[in-house]
């Protein structure tokens, strides 16, 4: 699965490289996916099969491992609509693929879902979820847990209702689903619903909170990590934005948008919610992944949930209540002063709340936040939680948004640049016990790259000019790096190949938000191109170009 | 604000003259046809026509719109209310592509942007036939054009909408208007 096991951890228990002999990975076979957008999806390696989910046209490789050079096996190519790349927000990517009982299930830009046989690359079975005359597409990785395939949808910046669904694994039908706005009925809220804060208990929620028919197009949609505790049989996410952008046309908290729901797998009842942001102005989506640890507090151990926030703040969360622990920056923030532990409630920042008829300078973190959907990695072995993340700031100005279904519902200008300090991305190595970084490692770029943690002590990340590195876990100093033809947004990899080797995968292929400058050809003459992110990159255009590649790497034969 | 029209004394006779032409952009049109009715698709874009001669005729409606102050500023907001901007930005692009450069995947004449905005383009660009007058989306078309600095700089704003969007249209530059169709890609 691609956050590596149910806990999201992102950790390889492989050992073979390590920092001492990491100087010497070389590069051990390549393979073009046909592809020159956004791609963020990690390889996936079962039984000696490597399996790659290229972003839309959404095409489904096997790749040989067990032979020299790693020939294809088949394709499968589930032809998505062509519209559906105009109703995707932020670059036409695709998340990755998940393995379960002899499938790989993935999703489509145009909102399907799909089951294919493992060996054959036949079709299992094929299910449509979204639909994208709404504006709704799906970019997620699936994850399946208890028998059920779980999707969520994305189309934030289109109005779109938000839901997670659920799916027989085994043929495809909807199991249920719940929304995240309106009625408890559809919020999938009863009487197992124990949130830990007063202000997440009341009835219907999800229409109170919203000006009249507000939630119909609200937005809170599910587009990142869900990780699986299959001790309680829970699952744990978050849901995105509010919309639109323009926080003055939804006054109330908007439930159940930038927050993190607990929910039975088998029912999808409701547990807990937690609201990360109540009434969101910044577009500071919660869908970041949520890694399950039982670690030390107090006298005695806790489960909880590590949550390196797109708000700026990581979160320390008990994963039985959803009581918040900690709350604590780990990057420059200014937008919130800080999270009440009492209440659980974030304390805004009234200067830098934008209003209409002005332009709300120098936000720190911007729109995309302090990081986005690209997931840190967590090693048990160092206790760190290794964060790729950026440090931009904003100047936002909002406007009425006209809503029209099927085209944008956003209502704001933003303007982004690199934040205090001059540089526009960092790995921090965070310590989430002492609550504070142990190591930083700058990048002059933003980072949209996932971040992949091994036993041998190395984490990888790379950045959206094309390297690829290794860092000691310890100490943060850079061991190796090798330039792709891309940038990297895609999420590493390390396994054991059919012939005992270890190796380390990345698919290079610049796009996404933070990409979208290079593959979509925006010009950035205009500061608010790409939502603004354009602005943050400018450089981008003359340090990479686009394409899709597999690079795969291991340590020399003995 | 004063009207572009009004002579300047010291250079009456010139000014005159340049007046005779250059009203013509403060024209108001009042189109009877209603959401886009005789917008043409096939008169669209750079594509192959076999057994006809190389470029289509401007259709000659476009003279009404294409240097014409009042429909560009008409464009300018609507390009805003009908959440243009929320794909294309103020020219820059986004989801959609870039209005602001030299590349146009299909076509850059004001009826062939017309005809996109009509009919939609397979790649995700909607189709705004039946939801605008023809009217509208002529002067969509118009403000369009005026991303890219196509326009006699006397018929645009020099006033952006948006906060910090970079260079005032008066002061935008021109583009040569390169029909690649790309559209494929």
């Amino acid at each position: 699965m691609p956050g590596k096991d149910y806990a999201s951890t992102r950790f390889s228990g492989l050992t073979q490289i390590t920092p001492s002999n990491v100087e010497s990975l070389g590069l051990a076979f390549t393979f073009s996916t046909a592809t020159t957008h956004g791609y963020e999806a990690p390889p996936l390696v079962v039984d000696g099969t490597m399996y790659l989910i290229t972003p839309f046209p959404n095409v489904l490789y096997a790749l040989d491992l067990t032979k020299p050079g790693a020939p294809q096996k088949w394709a499968f190519k589930p032809e998505p609509a062509a519209a559906s790349q105009g109703v995707a927000c932020c670059g036409t990517v695709n998340r990755g693929a998940v393995f379960s009982s002899g499938k790989i299930i993935f999703n489509t830009l145009d909102g399907q879902t799909i089951a294919v046989d493992a060996k054959s690359g036949k079709q299992v079975w094929r299910t449509q979820l979204g639909n994208i005359q709404i504006g709704e597409t799906i970019t997620m990785a699936p994850l399946v847990a208890g028998g059920k395939v779980l999707v969520g949808n994305s189309g934030g910046e289109m109005g779109v209702p938000g839901w997670l669904a659920a799916l027989d694994e085994s043929t495809g039908k909807l199991a249920w689903k719940a929304y995240h706005a309106g009625p408890d009925k559809q919020v999938l809220i009863g009487p197992r619903f124990r949130p830990f804060y007063a202000s997440d208990r009341g009835k219907d929620l999800g229409v109170t909170t919203w000006p009249p028919n507000a939630w119909k197009i609200g937005g809170g949609n599910v587009w990142g990590w869900i990780s699986y505790d299959p001790t309680t049989k829970t699952i744990y996410y978050g849901t995105g934005n509010p919309g639109p952008w323009n926080a003055d046309q939804r006054p109330g908290d908007n439930k159940f948008t930038t927050g993190v729901f607990a929910r039975d797998v088998n029912t999808g009842e409701a547990l807990w919610f937690y609201h990360t942001t109540p009434h969101d102005i910044y577009d500071h989506d919660d869908i970041n992944e949520s890694i399950i640890a039982d670690i030390p507090w107090g006298n005695g151990r806790r489960p909880v949930l590590l949550r390196p926030a797109r708000d700026g703040f990581f979160y320390v969360i008990d994963r039985r209540n959803g009581q918040v622990l900690s709350a604590t920056p780990y990057g420059y923030v200014n937008g919130y002063k800080g999270v009440d532990l009492k209440t659980g409630r974030m304390i805004p920042n009234p200067e830098k709340e934008p209003k209409p008829g002005r332009v709300t300078r120098n936000i720190c973190p911007a729109a995309p936040g302090l990081k986005d959907w690209n997931p840190a990695a967590f090693s048990p072995v160092t206790g760190l939680v290794y964060i790729p993340h950026h440090n931009l700031c904003m100047d936002m100005a909002v406007s009425t948004a006209n809503y029209i279904s099927g085209t944008p519902y956003v209502g704001a200008d933003v303007k982004m640049y690199g934040g205090p300090g001059g540089y526009r991305g960092v790995v921090t190595a965070w310590d989430p016990l002492a609550r504070k970084p142990v190591w930083e490692v700058k990048e002059e770029l933003p980072l949209w790259s996932p971040a992949l943690a091994t036993a041998g002590g190395l984490v990888f990340y790379g950045t959206l000019d094309g390297w690829f590195k290794a860092l000691d876990a310890k100490s943060g100093k850079l061991l190796w790096q090798f330039k792709t033809g891309s940038g990297i947004i895609g999420q590493p990899i390390s396994y054991r190949g059919p012939d005992g080797r270890q190796y380390i995968a990345v698919v290079a292929g610049v796009g996404g938000w933070a990409g979208g400058i290079v593959d979509g050809e925006l010009d950035p003459r205009d500061p608010t191109a790409a939502l603004g992110f354009a602005n943050a990159v400018r450089d981008l255009p003359s340090k990479t170009t686009p394409g899709g590649m597999l690079y795969v790497f291991a340590l020399p034969h003995e | 604000m004063s009207s572009r029209c009004r002579t300047n004394n010291s250079f009456l006779a010139v000014a005159t003259m340049l007046a005779l032409v250059a009203c013509h952009r403060e024209e108001r049109h009042n189109e009877p046809n209603p959401f886009g009715a005789s917008i043409k698709a096939g008169e669209s874009p750079p594509t192959i026509i076999p057994g006809t001669a190389p470029n289509s005729p401007l259709d000659p409606r476009a003279a009404d719109y294409d240097n014409n102050a009042p429909a560009i500023a008409e464009g300018q907001f609507l390009y805003t209310r009908m959440n243009c901007v929320g794909c294309h930005a103020h020219g820059g692009g986004g989801m959609g592509p870039a209005l602001m450069d030299d590349k146009w995947r299909y076509g850059g004449r004001i009826d062939q942007i017309a005809a996109t905005i009509a009919e939609g383009r397979p790649n995700g660009m909607p189709a705004w036939r039946g939801k605008l007058t023809e009217a509208q989306i002529w002067k969509l078309s118009a403000y369009v054009r005026s991303l890219s600095g196509q326009p006699s700089k006397d018929a645009v704003s020099s006033r952006a909408d948006a906060m910090s969007a970079g260079t005032p249209a008066t002061l935008t530059r021109r583009e040569p208007v390169k029909n690649a169709d790309t559209a494929g890609r």
